[in-house]
C-alpha cells in the first residue's frame, strides 16, 4: 500500500480490528478459561475471568470416566485414514487431467464438483441399510470409505488446480531426455507436487476430523469419533460445564492449530481455485 | 506431446475416481428411489410391498414438512446475508494497516475450525442457557428478564451459531479478493474525488462480486444439510420450530424407523437441492468463465 495513513486512523483501525477479532474468538477462549475451572467456579455469577484456582482435573477426569482417548483415536483413524485413501485415488486422477487433459476434462471436473451438491441426506437410508447389512454400521472403516467418498472431489479439485501450475515443458524436457512414465513422475513431478499434495492433505484432514452427519449417524459406542463424543454432553445430566470444555478444548485443539498453519490453502481449497 | 501410451494411461488413471463417485452417486441414489416407493418400516420389516406415491404424499401433506421447508430457507438465507454483510465489512477492516494484523487474522478465522457439536454445545451451554449461560447473567446484571433463546427462538439461535461458525470463511475468502485489488485504481478514484461510499459502491464491490458468488454456492452447501447444530441443541423442538429438511428426513428415517417415507423425503431434499444447484452453477459458471 503506497497511499498514506496517518498514526491516528491506524491506532484506530487496531483498537477496532482487535476488539473485533477478540469478540469473535471469545466463545472459544472462555471455552479454554472454563476447562481450567471447577464446576462451582465455571457457573459462578458474576464470571469469574482469569484469577480462579487453575487446575487440570477436568481433563484427567474426562479421560477416567469416559475413555478420551478411545474417540480422540477414532477421530484420527478416520480423518487421516479417509484422506490417505482419498488422495491415493485422487493423485492419478487429477495428474492425467492436468498433463494429458481431453475434450471432456472439463466436464469430468464440473460433473464431480455437482457430486457434492448431492444432499447427504438424500442418501442416508441406503448407506444406513447397506452399512447395518454388512457389519459397517459402527465401524470406523466404514467412516473412512464414506469420508473418502463425499471429500474426493474437493481432493481431486484442489491437486489439479497444484498441478495445473507445475510447468508442462519440465516434463517435455524429462520426456526428451528419455524419462520413462515412472522416471517422470518419480524424480520430475513428484518434488514439485509435494507442496501441493500436502495441503491438500491437510485441508482434507481438517474437514474430515469436523465432519459431523454421517460421524453421527453411522456410529455408536465403538466407533464414535470425537464430533459424536462432544454431542453426548447434549443429554441434561451432561451439564458439566467444566468437564464438557476440558473435552472440547482437547476436541479443537489439534485442528486450530492445523487451520492456522493452512490459513491460505484453505480459501484456494475450499473455493475450488476460483479464488486465490 | 502427449502419445497414445500416455493417453491411455491417463484414461486408466482418472479411472478409478471417476468410477467410485460415480457408484457413490448412483447406487444409494437408486436403493433411495426405489424404498421411495414401497411400503418399509424396520419396526415391521416383513410387511413390505409397492405402495405408489403413497410415501410422497404422506410426507410432502406432512404439516412437518412445509415447516421444514421454511426452515431450510431461513436458515440458508439468514446465515448467508449475516455471514456475507459482516464479512465484507470484516475484510475491509482487515485489509486496512494496523498493529498485529496477523493475529486478527488468526482470531477472526478460529471458528471455522471448531467442530459443529462443539460449537453448538458451547454456544447451547456457556451462552444461551437461560439459567447459567453468560447472556443471562448479563441479562440479570441489567435487572433485565433472561432470555430463554432456544425455546423461545430456536431458529434465530441456530442461525446466530451457524452464521458465527462460517463468518470466518466468508471473511477470509472476500479478504483474499480485496487484497488483489489494484490500489492504483483506488488512489485514482480518490483523486478524482470519488467519497468511501462511491469507492466501495463502484470499485470494491464490483471486484468482489466473484468471491461473493463463491461463498454463497458453497456456503449454501453446506447449510443446505445442517444437522448436528440442530441435533445438539434443540432437536428440531420446540415442535418443528427449527426443524429443517435434512433433519426431519433423519427422523422419519432413524428416528421413527420409516425408511420408505424417509427415502421420500430424501428424494424431495435432492430435488430441492438440484434446483438451487442448477441456479447457482449456472451464475457461478457466467461468474467464472469471466
Amino acid at each position: 500500500m503506497s497511499r498514506a495513513i496517518t498514526p491516528r486512523r491506524k491506532a484506530v483501525n487496531t483498537a477496532l480490528a482487535w476488539a473485533l477479532g477478540l469478540l469473535i474468538f471469545f466463545p472459544i477462549l472462555w471455552t479454554v478459561l472454563t476447562s481450567f475451572k471447577t464446576e462451582a467456579t465455571a457457573i459462578a455469577d458474576p464470571p469469574v475471568w482469569f484469577f480462579f484456582d487453575w487446575t487440570t482435573e477436568n481433563y484427567s477426569v474426562v479421560q477416567e470416566r469416559s475413555g478420551y482417548f478411545r474417540f480422540f483415536w477414532n477421530s484420527v483413524i478416520i480423518s487421516v485414514g479417509s484422506t490417505l485413501l482419498g488422495l491415493l485415488i485422487a493423485i492419478p486422477a487429477a495428474w492425467s487431467m492436468a498433463f494429458v487433459p481431453g475434450k471432456r476434462t472439463k466436464d469430468i471436473l464440473m460433473w464431480m464438483l455437482s457430486t457434492k451438491m448431492l444432499p447427504a441426506v438424500g442418501v442416508l437410508v441406503p448407506i444406513y441399510l447397506i452399512f447395518r447389512d454388512t457389519g459397517l454400521l459402527d465401524n470406523v472403516w466404514g467412516l473412512v470409505i464414506v469420508l473418502t467418498l463425499i471429500n474426493l472431489p474437493i481432493i481431486v479439485w484442489m491437486l489439479y488446480t497444484y498441478f495445473r501450475e507445475i510447468p508442462g515443458e519440465i516434463l517435455e524436457a524429462a520426456r526428451m531426455d528419455g524419462a520413462g512414465l515412472r522416471a517422470e513422475i518419480v524424480h520430475v513431478l513428484t518434488p514439485m507436487a509435494v507442496p501441493g499434495i500436502a495441503s491438500t492433505m491437510l485441508l482434507n484432514i481438517i474437514l474430515a476430523w469436523n465432519e459431523a452427519f454421517w460421524t453421527l449417524n453411522l456410529t455408536a459406542a465403538k466407533s464414535a469419533p470425537l464430533t459424536a463424543f462432544i454431542a453426548s454432553y447434549s443429554s441434561p445430566e451432561g451439564l458439566f460445564y467444566a468437564k464438557l470444555s476440558a473435552a472440547s478444548t482437547m476436541a479443537i485443539a489439534p485442528i486450530l492449530i492445523m487451520g492456522w498453519f493452512s490459513q491460505k490453502q484453505l480459501v484456494r481449497g475450499l473455493t475450488f481455485g476460483a479464488v486465490k | 506431446m502427449a502419445t497414445a501410451h500416455s493417453r491411455t494411461a491417463a484414461r486408466l488413471m482418472l479411472a478409478p475416481a471417476t468410477v467410485l463417485l460415480l457408484a457413490w452417486m448412483l447406487i444409494p441414489l437408486c436403493m433411495t428411489l426405489y424404498y421411495s416407493f414401497r411400503r418399509y418400516r424396520l419396526l415391521t420389516p416383513e410387511r413390505q410391498g409397492w405402495v405408489g406415491f403413497r410415501n410422497y404424499e404422506n410426507f410432502l401433506t406432512n404439516p412437518a414438512f412445509r415447516d421444514a421447508f421454511v426452515n431450510t430457507l431461513i436458515l440458508v438465507v439468514g446465515v448467508l446475508i449475516i455471514t456475507i454483510v459482516l464479512g465484507i465489512l470484516l475484510a475491509i477492516l482487515l485489509d486496512q494497516p494496523m498493529f498485529g494484523q496477523g493475529i486478527v487474522r488468526i482470531l477472526v478465522i478460529a471458528p471455522f475450525f471448531v467442530m459443529p457439536t462443539v460449537s453448538a454445545l458451547v454456544w447451547k451451554n456457556m451462552f444461551l442457557n437461560p439459567v447459567n449461560g453468560l447472556f443471562a447473567y448479563a441479562a440479570k446484571g441489567m435487572g433485565l428478564q433472561p432470555y430463554d433463546f432456544l425455546s423461545q427462538a430456536p431458529l434465530a439461535s441456530i442461525v446466530g451459531i451457524v452464521a458465527w461458525q462460517w463468518l470466518p470463511f466468508a471473511t477470509l475468502i472476500l479478504l483474499t479478493a480485496i487484497q488483489s485489488l489494484d490500489s492504483e485504481q483506488m488512489e485514482a478514484a480518490e483523486m478524482d474525488g470519488a467519497g468511501p461510499l462511491a469507492r466501495f459502491r463502484f470499485i470494491t464491490l464490483p471486484h468482489l462480486s466473484r468471491a461473493i458468488t463463491v461463498v454463497v454456492l458453497i456456503q449454501t452447501i453446506f447449510l443446505l444439510s445442517i444437522f448436528a447444530e440442530i441435533l445438539v441443541t434443540t432437536n428440531g423442538g420446540p415442535g418443528t420450530a427449527s426443524t429443517n429438511l435434512t433433519y426431519l428426513v433423519y427422523v422419519e428415517s432413524l428416528l421413527n424407523y420409516d425408511v420408505g417415507e424417509g427415502s421420500a423425503g430424501g428424494v424431495v431434499a435432492i430435488i430441492l437441492a438440484n434446483i438451487v444447484a442448477i441456479f447457482l452453477m449456472r451464475a457461478i459458471g457466467k461468474n467464472l468463465d469471466a
